[in-house]
């Protein structure tokens, strides 16, 4: 499992051992101040993050920064 | 008051406290969801919930200033928030901090919690504050304040400030601050060191004994519950792999057909994705009161990437999306509830085959 979270503490703090912060608390993929075209990009991103971080092996709680 | 009659003991009580106080955005009554992207900002005096904490002080300390910041500029950002509040605390020289009450909501438990630290890490002043014991500032901080326990809801607004406010008495005469039954707070976690009458061996025999008879014993040491998880093995072959989507921002089909709650979830949904391929503000809608909802609403897949997931699979970067995703409201949900609905939904996504969950929350 990954966690795409904005408040990385409370993630950290409930034991998720992947996590991938997200943009914003009401728009965790996504921002409304981009673009359509550009938005939808950087949700691609975010999704292929956290898809790269369930293939990848971890010893701790990780969280995937860029 | 008579000079000559005042002694240096009356004097030494005279010292007003100097007292900041951290609000969020609304209970510095600039608005609800809709500024808590706000930042940092200084108000001289009380503000909202100050004035029945000048209240309770009366002359054992005044609130010289309330900071007012934001819960989402708090929440996205909390090492540069935390630094930019210190700075306008420390402007006023105070004696201590008053943060919240936060009750139980999560983003200001955060922000009041990480103030704290700061507080205490670069003034070393003390600092009280109220929250509900399953508000994650509570585990995430509890080292660097007071917490004083309080219900979960404003609702308990009065009973939390006289409660707080009397804590800050005791600080403001110097009195000896006891333990955390005694004076209402939660366990800070700390240790201190004393010597007992009766030496240890004697006192963990005693212990040991009632237990083997099955009496009643009372732990001097209760452990610490680490809410740590088992590390899962990493995907192998994503591109044959059956990933679900699951969320706490309450994405559900327009008009909550189950009514799931906006706050305290009682439930949990399981919806189909069968033939959906993005999610639009005609298909779908947040049930979630703890954030501002309008760009959920305008497009859901911010919360719930079925877009982009959808997308991967006609690609083959992931094998399959599964059709069902699972959605609950995070904003208050207790825990008890929320581990019974994990448990439950991970069953079932174990037993349809599932690999792998993107987990979401606002």
């Amino acid at each position: 499992m990954v966690h795409v979270a904005t408040v990385v503490p409370i993630s950290e703090t409930v034991g998720a051992n992947k996590i991938v912060p997200a943009v914003a608390i009401p728009y965790p993929l996504g921002n409304p101040d981009m673009p359509p075209d550009e938005e939808q990009r950087l949700r691609r991103r975010l999704v292929e993050k956290s898809v790269k971080a369930l293939t990848t092996a971890v010893e701790e709680q990780t969280v995937f920064d860029s | 008051m008579n000079r000559a009659q005042s002694t240096s003991a009356d004097q030494r009580s005279l010292k007003k406290l100097r007292v900041v106080h951290y609000l969020n955005q609304f209970f510095g009554q600039v608005g609800g969801e809709e500024k808590a992207g706000m930042g940092p900002e200084i108000r001289e005096g009380v503000v909202g919930p100050g004035m029945a904490f000048a209240k309770q002080l009366g002359e054992a300390g005044e609130i010289v200033a309330t900071v007012i910041c934001g819960d989402n500029y708090f929440g996205e950002q909390v090492d540069e928030a935390g630094a930019e509040v210190l700075k306008l605390i420390q402007k006023y020289k105070p004696d201590l901090v008053i943060a919240g009450p936060a009750f139980n909501a999560g983003r200001y438990g955060v922000a009041c919690g990480a103030v704290a630290q700061r507080v205490t890490e670069a003034l070393d002043l003390p600092v009280v504050t109220g929250m509900y014991p399953e508000n994650p500032g509570v585990e995430i901080y509890r080292r660097f304040a007071y917490i004083i326990e309080t219900g979960n809801s404003a609702a308990a607004m009065r009973t939390a400030v006289p409660a707080m406010a009397a804590l800050v008495k005791k600080i403001a005469a110097g009195v000896a601050i006891g333990g955390p039954e005694e004076e209402g707070y939660i366990p800070k976690g700390i240790r201190k060191n004393f010597f007992h009458q009766e030496r240890g061996a004697r006192r963990a025999v005693r212990i040991l004994t009632k237990k083997l008879k099955g009496e009643e014993f009372v732990t001097e040491y209760p452990m610490p519950d680490f809410d740590r998880v088992d590390i899962a093995e990493p995907l192998s072959k994503v591109e044959d792999a059956t990933i679900a989507l699951v969320t706490s921002g309450g994405i559900v089909p327009r008009g909550n057909p189950d009514r799931i709650e906006s706050s305290s979830a009682s439930k949990y949904g399981r919806y189909s994705l069968k033939g959906v391929e993005d999610l639009t503000a005609e298909t779908h809608e947040t049930a979630h009161g703890g954030y501002d909802p309008v760009y959920a609403n305008d497009d859901p897949d911010r919360v719930l990437p079925v877009d982009v997931l959808r997308e991967m699979e006609k690609e083959g970067a992931i094998g399959r999306l599964h059709p069902y995703y699972y959605s609950t409201v995070g904003n208050g949900t207790s825990v008890a509830n929320a581990k019974k609905y994990a448990s439950e939904i991970a069953a079932e996504l174990v037993n349809e085959g599932v690999q792998a969950v993107i987990l979401t929350s606002t």
